[in-house]
């Protein structure tokens, strides 16, 4: 059947907008051509994210160590969690590496977006802005790890010239987070700018003309004309962006390791080993059910907000 | 001062502040990169003693030629080197073979479907799609745990097979933006080549693919980008060195790296291997990439 090179008449007749028979054969359109282009698809999605889902949400009940079979144990991974001080722990430093990430990112890339809307609209520009985005998280943090090495990293070296001690950046327990949350600031601030920058093109320029002639200021302009309108946007752009910031794990992986003393144990560093030195899967899959569900809750309420924001924008 | 005046130098002072501050961007930007190529060609030994030197430190392709296996045990530690045998050329022939296998498999499978998605007219077609689109929802990890265990059950581990699988049937967004792209198809060219008899094989691959040559290229580089870059997946099922990719093994060559004396210009050199071909494909498709992030970033 799958061998059909030209589809067989009915299905071409009812393909158009015009022309189309009524009744039955219309209503089933082109399903059999249909099956077969959305069959290898059909495949990887169902054995590869409809199954995992489905069976990721099972194993979150049972205690499965990969050697023997899963067995099922009702809520007690759920009732560990509540009482495991490093889930805790890991939800925390995760939390306060997305408010780091997420804060200082966006203040930079709306500050990006509008320091290279008002002055060049350079491909080339926007190009070198975009590169650290294109190269591996593990290189990233590799480069940062060298250049911010306590002894002769060119951070502290620079820092030594006005006045400043080297600081211990990845080996202080106060510094490590802020320092993973910055490096990853490198990488997506250019990126996250490029889509701001993108809606500020949506902005229509007569709004501007307007707020020019009433005398605004540039930073009034700012203020009451381009951040409200940016707004849709902007959350749109924190949606993505917080959802890939709580899944922070190859900048951790590759530097501290989750140190110093628990430091930078993020949530997904911590399923990690949970699942995978520990092979702890039931539990680390009731820790991953958990993390969707935030995720899922975090992107409705900043959904909600777009909303709210469409009718003032009318 | 008349009024007049006063604005007109407040606004080019305020451009000239504005220009510098894109300047710094700019320097922050692209210095990490300048400085993995100094520290790369550096002596590894000499390093420590000229810690703000602007150019490499003793130059020489020793750290290169460590870090590809080209030399002796000796030499290396002679140049600040572990001395253990590491070969990046292995890894980057591995990541040549992940990274083109999931990019043509993933993008062809992709396009497949867009077309049942945008030009075919099927009951539940919106429905089946909305499922698709839904899978964006779901973090990896959670899929991820449940996928290492198939691979193991199948056998899988450290086979390219487990490392391409996954990713080479489709992801929902490769999906959508295609789907985007196939709804803008003129529908009459469509109707005319079936009047002549054309089947929709012929269709799709004489008509939708040519016509959407541009954006199947963007999805391309960047599938192509993604897949080279993720260390998460390879790095739980492919950790024996005959399928280690680069990303993997620069995490290893870290981690084998001593805490006294770390060999960062073998470090360097390897993340500049590990970052060369990324690059390359940047400059040579920068318009292209570029101008795609207004469109793919917000899903």
């Amino acid at each position: 059947v799958t061998a059909t090179t030209n589809a067989p008449p009915d299905t071409r007749r009812s393909h158009g907008d015009s022309g189309a028979p009524p009744g039955k054969r219309r209503s089933l359109g082109d399903l059999k051509v249909a099956m077969i282009f959305i069959a290898p698809a059909t495949l990887g999605f169902v054995v590869f994210y409809i199954w995992p889902t489905l069976r990721g949400a099972y194993l979150s009940f049972t205690e499965y160590s990969l050697l023997s079979a899963p067995k099922f144990n009702g809520l007690a991974n759920y009732d560990r969690m509540i009482h495991d001080s490093f889930f805790w722990n890991a939800l925390g430093v995760t939390v306060e590496y997305v408010v780091i990430n997420i804060g200082l990112q966006t203040v930079l890339a709306v500050g990006i977006a509008m320091l290279m809307y008002r002055l060049t609209k350079s491909i080339t520009v926007r190009a070198i802005i975009l590169a650290p985005y294109l190269v591996a998280n593990v290189v990233v943090a590799l480069v940062w790890y060298w250049m911010l090495d306590v002894q002769v990293g060119i951070v502290n070296t620079f820092l030594g010239w006005v006045g400043i001690d080297p600081i211990a950046f990845f080996g202080d327990s106060h510094w490590a987070i802020p320092t993973v949350a910055g490096i990853n600031v490198w990488r997506h601030m250019g990126y996250t700018a490029l889509l701001v920058f993108a809606g500020l093109q949506t902005i229509p320029s007569y709004v501007y003309e307007a707020a020019e002639v009433d005398g605004s200021t540039e930073w009034k302009t700012f203020w009451r004309i381009t951040l409200p309108l940016l707004r849709p946007v902007l959350v749109m752009v924190l949606v993505v962006t917080m959802i890939g910031s709580f899944q922070i794990f190859d900048t951790v992986a590759v530097t501290t390791q989750g140190g110093p003393i628990n430091a930078t144990r993020v949530i997904y560093y911590y399923i990690y080993e949970r699942a995978f030195t520990r092979f702890d899967f039931g539990y680390a899959s009731a820790m991953a059910l958990v993390l969707f569900a935030i995720l899922a809750v975090v992107s409705l309420v900043q959904l909600r907000l777009l909303r709210a924001r469409e009718s003032d924008l009318a | 001062m008349s009024s007049s005046s006063r604005s007109v130098r407040q606004v080019s002072v305020g451009r000239t502040v504005a220009w510098v501050l894109l300047f710094i961007l700019l320097i922050v930007t692209l210095f990490p990169f300048y400085w993995m190529l100094r520290t790369a060609f550096s002596d590894n030994t000499q390093l420590p003693g000229h810690p703000n030197s602007l150019l490499p430190v003793e130059t020489t392709l020793g750290a290169f030629k460590r870090v590809l296996g080209l030399s002796s045990i000796e030499e290396a530690q002679a140049q600040g080197g572990s001395g253990a045998a590491v070969n990046f050329w292995l890894y980057l022939r591995n990541s040549l073979v992940v990274a083109t296998i999931t990019t043509v498999c993933q993008v062809f499978f992709s396009a497949m479907a867009a077309y049942a998605f945008a030009r075919l007219r099927w009951p539940g077609r919106d429905k089946v799609f909305a499922v698709f689109l839904a899978a964006l929802m779901v973090p990896p990890i959670f899929t991820t745990l449940p996928n290492f265990v198939l691979i193991k059950n199948l056998g899988l581990l450290n086979s390219f097979a487990g490392i391409i699988l996954p990713g080479a049937f489709m992801t929902p967004f490769a999906i959508f933006f295609l789907r985007q792209f196939f709804l803008g198809i003129n529908r009459e060219l469509e109707e005319a080549a079936m009047i002549d008899g054309a089947g929709h094989r012929r269709i799709f691959f004489g008509m939708i693919i040519p016509l959407s040559a541009a954006p199947i290229a963007t999805l391309a580089i960047l599938t192509y980008i993604n897949s080279w870059n993720d260390y998460f997946w390879p790095l739980l099922v492919g950790q024996q060195e005959n399928v280690r990719v680069l990303t993997v093994a620069l995490g290893v060559f870290r981690s084998q790296t001593p805490q006294g004396g770390p060999d960062w210009a073998g470090l360097m050199a390897a993340t500049l291997i590990a970052a060369l071909p990324m690059i390359i494909l940047f400059l040579a498709f920068a318009k292209r990439i570029t101008n795609s992030i207004g469109f793919s970033g917000i899903k």
